[in-house]
């Protein structure tokens, strides 16, 4: 006999980084939730990586913060070095990057689960979803019991159908050697889920005492730590950091390598997966670059509880005797131990295309997907998902409309608008020239771009959104004072203007047009404003970026405009594209496979031409449709 | 790039050229009032209200670029959806052949309106439900055709350097921004330091060769600023009465070129629509007087500079070593050139049995023979029998130097930026434009390849 429980009016299945945003969201917008995980000591673990941020990953981290998500206040809480990369750049490509001590962070995030109202964690493999007419029903575990819920979030990660290769050493198991979910893919299928087969790798991690750290170049955190979550205050984060180290391999490692292909299971065809091209393993670089007579090797500390050192840029699926010999072929690695070998793991995914901006499958009512399990790769990438799969499950079971983030909006818009328009092929990384309009969607607005939409949501407070306002009307009227401020091209200013390596004025000038210059800054020109006010580094950043680039700005939000205009214009759900006089066969095929939500989605999906988009949006305009209408005999 | 097609102001010559005296330059689009607006004056210079004229109405006026008139114009307006797009349409009706138009339409584009793609007068009313599929469909069929053939045409022109060119600036921009954007994406790894400047030099001679190309583009060139003529031969073998007899066929829509000196006289005049710009030279010859010979100097500078070379001799007499030699100082410059045997009409013997490496015209001018011969002449050499004929191929070539233009204005903006010292982020879009700018001027864009997406993909119903 079954036992029906109907506790719980969503299920989350999976607890890393996407589990564990979505599970959070929907608990703190007042649904009652189960969190599923195949490991309870495996809640936001990081299998690969030790740190959060990075090259437009911290974009993300800031954007999941400012929606009234967790992982930016967890990293600032387990972080043991902070680096703000790209400073000497223009702002839109400044990312922050933190190692993770990669117990504290885990633990501190189940700590945060375990605390949360309406919110259970529960250690059981979901075998099978239940659905009826198209619509989610439940879940079942693999000790039989049946949880009917509302919403289902898939949060699956790498595990579904999970295989890891080292070498000839195959096992079915998901990453660390955890337990496999080998029923769910199947019962998906069933459903309608398409999937598809990705994989991935891992370096080895090293015994730190076995490493000699004098052979290779120290990496130090950046002094001040700027926090990543706007709701941190940064003096809670100014503490002692840890250091990485540089080294690189050599000729004698890539010999090592190609004397060993035929071992290697991804040159050998063992792996069906497809790997991504931006997180290459070892041996594919040497293969790939052959003219590179080294490449850059990172030692990154796994914790500072714990001896093993994670080597970055030497990611392998090469036996273990192989991985020895490479390892050790490294300045500074010769002695060294293997704590925990590198692996290859291919997984189970679905195509992106599946689903709608809402991460709801179109095709099952309730069902979300957010994380690894979409084709994407990144706990960032993943977490961004989970947070917006949680939310919009909310929102669907509270009948409200779903919270989209548009490509000009964020970069979660950009992560999402391409893995649900564009038929990918490899794992998905976020990158900032994915981004069409870069300079406005910065690491150090996103709480001015996205707050709000936290907070329509239900996931920012009242006195949070208070602060954001404060914090606008601080810049708005910081710089109209400073147009309002002329100077005159007196000896004094002329003087001043010269000794900070400038040019004396011709004629009177504002504050702000003298701000404009290439070489000056608000905080350069403070001799010549007495009258300033005291305000906070980060609400002068803002005031130096708008005034500074104003020409760029105003040029994209230009763009923006346009865009938007495409994005209003909505597509009815139930439009057959088949019928549309006019547009090409295979566009309608494509319309109708990918079922585009409004015109500017449509004209994204590659295939689709102007023309097809200016028929389809004269179709929708047309007041006498049938004009335009083939008859289906 | 798409986006901002769907409803900005276009502008295209809607006659076929160089078939009348007449052509029409049609602007369609929200804008199209606004920009004719003050490019219209009366014959004492003031300017003629289109703004406020109203619909199917035809005002009588000169074009004016601002600074001279160009023509002497009719202009007609349509407010939408009362014409031919359903969209606010200026009609401008000129006078002058191709060479004016060229003119008028230039001027229209650089103040706002975008050179139309072919067809697009038509694709607009179509989706402005202004005609009906069927009538659509027919017109769009002309026109692809027509297209494809221009498409071809195009492409054609731009061989010999050109369409490698663009192929090598494009593999170059898309290599500095690859390398930019991995740079920026894994800064740990490769290093920026010192990058812009070198950048600066690439975009810099990028920009070089742009302008090369936009100079160089033969039928751009020629049908913006006419061929350059010069009428050459030994002295009194007949250039000025000549140059006096083309010009006179055409005197209606002769301007005279202000600066002209004594010596080298110049003149426009419209061959088959076809721009001519004429110089009579001083006769070359040997000579010790200083004068002469700074206007022999003069002679031939301006052929080094032409374009096609009328080379002039009396075949009433004998055709002797000096003829020769101006002949061969032509032909070892590389000249297109034309031999007029000029003086035909004092000849006894018709037959000329003259042996010259290049078309051979008998040419009087008191019997005005000669000139239709002439006209067919320099309408083969310098526009193939399709282009002269074909309507479109004038609009995808002012497409292309739009192109061109916009993908030097999009590195010039990188060099604006980098001397602004602005960081590589701020800049790599502009890199893109300029990529993709040049792939629309081969049509070879990475997404927007217009005309395969217009014409092959644009085919209602089929």
């Amino acid at each position: 006999m079954k036992t029906l429980i109907r506790d719980y009016e969503s299920a989350v299945i999976g607890a890393g980084h996407a589990g564990c945003e979505a599970g959070l969201a929907l608990a703190r917008l007042g649904i009652k939730t189960i969190v599923f995980t195949v490991s309870i000591n495996s809640v936001a673990m990081m299998p690969c990586n030790p740190n959060i941020g990075g090259s437009s990953k911290g974009h993300l981290v800031r954007e999941i913060d400012a929606l009234g998500g967790e992982m930016g206040k967890n990293i600032d809480k387990t972080f043991i070095q902070s680096k703000m990369l790209n400073s000497s750049k223009g702002p839109a490509v400044h990312s922050l990057r933190a190692q993770a001590d990669k117990e504290d962070y885990s633990r501190s995030m189940r700590q945060v689960l375990e605390g949360q109202d309406n919110l259970t964690l529960k250690q059981a493999e979901i075998t099978e979803l239940l659905t009826e007419n198209g619509e989610v029903k439940g879940v079942k575990t693999l000790t039989g019991m049946v949880y009917i819920t509302k919403a289902v979030v898939l949060c699956t990660g790498v595990y579904l159908k999970a295989r890891c290769l080292c070498g000839e050493a195959i096992t079915n198991t998901g990453p660390n050697g955890l337990k496999a979910a080998n029923s769910l893919s199947d019962s998906l299928i069933k459903a309608g889920v398409e999937i598809h087969r990705y994989k991935t790798g891992t370096p080895a991690r090293l015994d730190g005492r076995t490493i000699d750290f004098s052979k290779m170049a120290p990496q130090y955190g950046d002094v001040p730590v700027v926090p990543f979550s706007f709701s941190t205050d940064p003096s809670t984060v100014q503490k002692e950091q840890v250091p990485c180290f540089l080294t690189y391999t050599n000729e004698t490692t890539h010999e090592i390598i190609r004397g060993s292909l035929d071992r290697s299971p991804l040159f050998a065809g063992v792996i069906e997966g497809t790997g991504p091209r931006y997180c290459p393993s070892i041996e594919d670089k040497v293969v790939k670059f052959p003219d590179k007579n080294r490449h850059q090797v990172f030692l990154e500390p796994e914790g500072i509880h714990t001896n093993e050192w994670y080597v970055d840029g030497m990611s392998s699926s090469m036996p273990e005797d192989v991985q020895l010999r490479m390892y050790r072929s490294v300045p500074g690695l010769e002695n060294a131990d293997i704590v925990r070998n590198a692996y290859a793991i291919e997984y189970d995914c679905f195509k992106g295309i599946q689903l709608k901006h809402s991460l709801e499958f179109k095709n099952v009512k309730g069902l979300f997907s957010g994380g690894q399990s979409n084709g994407s790769s990144g706990y960032e990438e993943a977490a961004a998902q989970g947070l917006i799969a949680g939310i919009n499950a909310a929102m669907f079971i509270k009948g409200r409309e779903p919270l989209i983030i548009d490509r000009s909006e964020g970069y979660i818009g950009v992560l999402i608008d391409d893995l649900v328009t564009k038929e990918g092929f490899e794992p998905y990384r976020m990158m900032t020239s994915r981004a069409e309009y870069r300079l406005l969607l910065r690491q150090d607005n996103a709480d001015r771009r996205l707050r709000r939409k936290g907070y329509e949501a239900g996931l920012i407070s009242d006195s949070e959104l208070q602060a954001l306002n404060e914090k606008e009307k601080l810049i708005f009227s910081e710089i109209e004072r400073l147009k309002g401020i002329t100077v005159g091209a007196s000896a004094s200013i002329s003087e001043f203007l010269l000794s900070v390596g400038s040019t004396p004025l011709v004629t009177g000038a504002s504050l702000e047009e003298i701000i404009r210059r290439p070489e000056l800054s608000y905080e350069k020109i403070a001799p010549i404003d007495p009258d300033r006010p005291e305000l906070p580094p980060d609400i002068i950043e803002q005031i130096n970026i708008e005034i500074k680039y104003k020409g760029y700005l105003e040029r994209e939000l230009r763009q923006v405009e346009q865009f938007k205009k495409l994005e209003k214009k909505r597509i009815p759900t139930d439009i057959d594209f088949t019928r549309i006089h006019g547009i090409r066969l295979e566009a309608q095929q494509k319309l109708n496979k990918f079922r585009p939500e409004n015109i500017g989605q449509a004209s994204r999906i590659q295939g689709i031409s102007p023309a097809d988009i200016q028929i389809l949006s004269i179709y929708l305009d047309a007041k006498d449709k049938s004009r335009f209408e083939e008859s289906h005999t | 790039m798409f986006m901002n097609r769907e409803n900005d102001t276009i502008a295209a010559i809607s006659t076929a050229p160089g078939r009348s005296g007449i052509g029409i330059i049609r602007i369609s689009g929200s804008e199209a009032l606004n920009i004719a607006d003050g490019m219209i004056v009366t014959k004492s210079g003031k300017k003629l209200d289109i703004q406020g004229q109203p619909s199917h109405t035809v005002k009588y006026g000169f074009f004016s670029d601002g600074n001279e008139m160009i023509d002497e114009v009719l202009i007609t307006v349509f407010r939408k959806p009362r014409s031919y797009t359903a969209e606010d349409t200026v009609e401008i009706s000129c006078h002058g052949g191709s060479f004016i138009l060229r003119r008028v339409l230039s001027h229209i584009i650089k103040n706002g309106a975008r050179a139309a793609e072919p067809g697009e007068f038509t694709r607009r009313a179509f989706l402005n439900g202004r005609i009906d599929l069927t009538e659509a469909e027919a017109v769009m069929d002309v026109i692809s055709s027509s297209n494809e053939f221009a498409r071809k045409n195009a492409v054609t022109l731009l061989r010999g350097g050109l369409y490698k060119k663009i192929i090598i600036l494009r593999d170059e921009i898309i290599h500095e921004t690859a390398f930019l954007e991995s740079a920026l994406d894994d800064p740990e790894h490769y290093s920026l330091d010192g990058y812009p400047s070198q950048l600066r030099v690439k975009v810099s001679e990028m920009i070089g060769e742009i302008e090369e190309l936009l100079s160089g583009a033969d039928t751009g060139r020629i049908l913006k600023s006419g061929i350059k003529t010069a009428i050459v031969g030994k002295p009194n073998v007949g250039k000025s009465s000549i140059l006096n007899l083309l010009s006179g066929e055409n005197r209606a829509i002769v301007t005279d070129i202000p600066g002209t000196t004594r010596d080298v006289l110049s003149s426009e005049v419209l061959i088959d629509g076809i721009p001519l710009i004429l110089s009579d030279t001083a006769g070359i010859r040997e000579t010790g007087d200083k004068v002469e010979k700074i206007g022999v100097e003069r002679s031939r500078e301006t052929i080094e500079k032409a374009d096609l070379c009328l080379f002039t001799v009396d075949s009433s007499s004998e055709i002797n070593s000096e003829d020769m030699e101006i002949f061969d100082h032509i032909m070892s410059l590389g000249k297109k050139c034309i031999v007029l045997l000029n003086k035909t009409d004092l000849r006894s013997d018709r037959d000329h049995h003259f042996n010259f490496s290049c078309p051979v015209i008998d040419f009087s001018v008191p019997e005005e023979m000669g000139l239709k011969e002439l006209r067919e002449t320099v309408s083969e050499m310098f526009l193939s029998e399709k282009l002269k004929t074909d309507e479109e191929i004038f609009v995808s070539c002012e497409r292309q130097l739009t192109e061109l233009r916009l993908s030097r204005d999009s590195l010039e903006l990188v060099i604006n930026s980098i001397d602004d010292n602005m960081t590589e982020d701020f800049f790599t879009s502009d890199l893109m434009d300029a990529y993709t700018h040049l792939g629309n001027v081969i049509g070879e864009s990475t997404d927007e390849d217009l005309f395969d997406r217009i014409f092959s993909e644009f085919c209602m119903g089929k």
